[in-house]
């Protein structure tokens, strides 16, 4: 696992990557106009609200500082050359989203294809999953997250997933995208989105819950190499 | 219509994603109601989503944007990187003659670069605190995602780290080494 989610990273002093940095709908569009007609500068201004989620979508999904921003950088390139291509059918932003994670998974598939280990949990589990842990965690604190040993349980928690269950939470729960706009980047059906969210948010749930209900002192289930699942 | 606790663990994402019938939604309300695990369930699904859709989750690494912009302006102005680059060089070659002459000329003892390839730390604010490894050769922004011995860190200020031989990361101590390049740009043009 990477160190990106959990790590203490220092406060980048790059305001235009703040997540509270937005563009209106009209004034997207007139970037996008402005870009598609050769004033390339304004590209930078049309990216930067989305900087941020780029990397964190293709963080999630590479696991890797290096090759996520790597991602981060290519997937923001092919915007540029494939910005006349761009149609309003869909958001920029899901259309950037969309180039990240189609990046980050063929990366994934390279660096699987060149390990000898057989590659695992890559169909739908059948059967319905059955909760494991009933802990009691009803209050997240507004600080927890500040917690980096907080972030990195969490980071941890994620990295144990599948990938198809790990690429849906991804894009619906930390990229916000759609039940459809999901599942048109992931090329599934919507019913399997449904499902495999299902399943991923239950088994989180399952592995955080003891560590929320009680003490982080104590190491979670699958820290110790067993899933429970 | 009434629902067992597996029929709620199977409709709980729908639930939560407000995609269930309302008769399914009344059935399921009031099983919350009654079942303390299905309830346990449904507070803790709701806590991952919430805690997994902040954006603190995940942050960017020190210096992302800078080396994004500069990735993007090589391919989109490949020319005017090709100038800057040269500047770069040029002025690089400048400073590194004076600084040998800088040092060749000072009394004061500090200990040698570690590494060959070091960079001068003279535009760090002296009293900044950073963190160095004792394998290694550089001194950090804390934080930094460029450290390689992470167990084995020590904090301290610049002005120590200097003496002791450490020189700036380039990646997280970029801007004061470019303000430092600056200056000495000015310098030489003033």
């Amino acid at each position: 696992m990477g160190s990106g989610i959990g790590s203490a990273r220092g406060t980048m002093p790059e305001a235009p990557t703040s997540p509270n940095y937005q563009l209106d709908e009209a004034s997207e569009e007139l970037l996008i106009r402005r870009v598609q007609d050769g004033e390339h500068e304004a590209f930078y201004e049309l990216i930067r609200p989305y900087q941020r989620r780029v990397y964190a979508a293709a963080f999630a999904i590479t696991r890797n500082d290096a090759e996520a921003e790597d991602v981060a950088q290519e997937t923001m390139l092919r915007a540029f050359k494939k910005l006349r291509q761009f149609r309003a059918e869909s958001r920029f932003s899901t259309w950037l989203i969309q180039i990240a994670v189609n990046e980050a998974r063929m990366r994934n598939r390279r660096a699987r294809m060149s390990m000898v280990e057989p590659i695992v949990e890559q169909q739908d589990a059948e059967g319905n999953y059955i909760p494991r842990d009933f802990a009691d965690w009803r209050e997240i604190p507004s600080e927890t997250l500040e917690r980096r040993e907080i972030r990195e349980k969490l980071a941890e928690a994620l990295a144990s997933l599948g990938e198809i269950y790990r690429d849906v939470f991804v894009l619906r729960d930390m990229q916000h995208m759609s039940i459809e706009e999901t599942a048109k980047a992931l090329g599934i059906s919507t019913a399997s989105v449904k499902t495999r969210l299902l399943r991923a948010r239950l088994m989180l749930r399952d592995l955080l819950a003891p560590g929320f209900g009680g003490a982080w002192s104590t190491r979670l289930q699958f820290a110790k190499g067993t899933k429970p699942w | 219509m009434v629902v067992n606790c597996e029929q709620v663990w199977q409709e709980i994402s729908n639930y939560l994603e407000g995609d269930v019938e309302p008769n399914l939604r009344a059935a399921m309300d009031a099983h919350f109601q009654e079942c303390k695990r299905c309830n346990a369930v449904l507070q803790g699904t709701q806590n991952v989503i919430q805690l997994f859709g902040d954006e603190r989750m995940i942050d960017v690494p020190l210096g992302f944007e800078h080396r994004l912009h500069r990735r993007l302006e090589e391919n989109i102005h490949p020319s005017r990187r090709r100038f800057l680059g040269w500047m770069v060089a040029a002025t690089a070659a400048v400073l590194a003659a004076g600084s040998f002459e800088v040092a060749r000329s000072s009394v004061s003892k500090r200990a040698e670069p570690r590494s060959e390839h070091a960079q001068s730390g003279a535009g760090v604010p002296p009293d900044m605190m950073v963190v160095v490894s004792e394998e290694g050769k550089l001194f950090h922004a804390s934080g930094c995602p460029f450290i390689h011995d992470k167990a084995h860190l020590r904090s301290l200020i610049a002005r120590e780290a200097i003496k002791e031989g450490y020189t700036p990361c380039a990646r997280c101590m970029k801007k004061y080494l470019e303000a430092d390049l600056n200056r000495a740009v000015d310098d030489l043009a003033g």
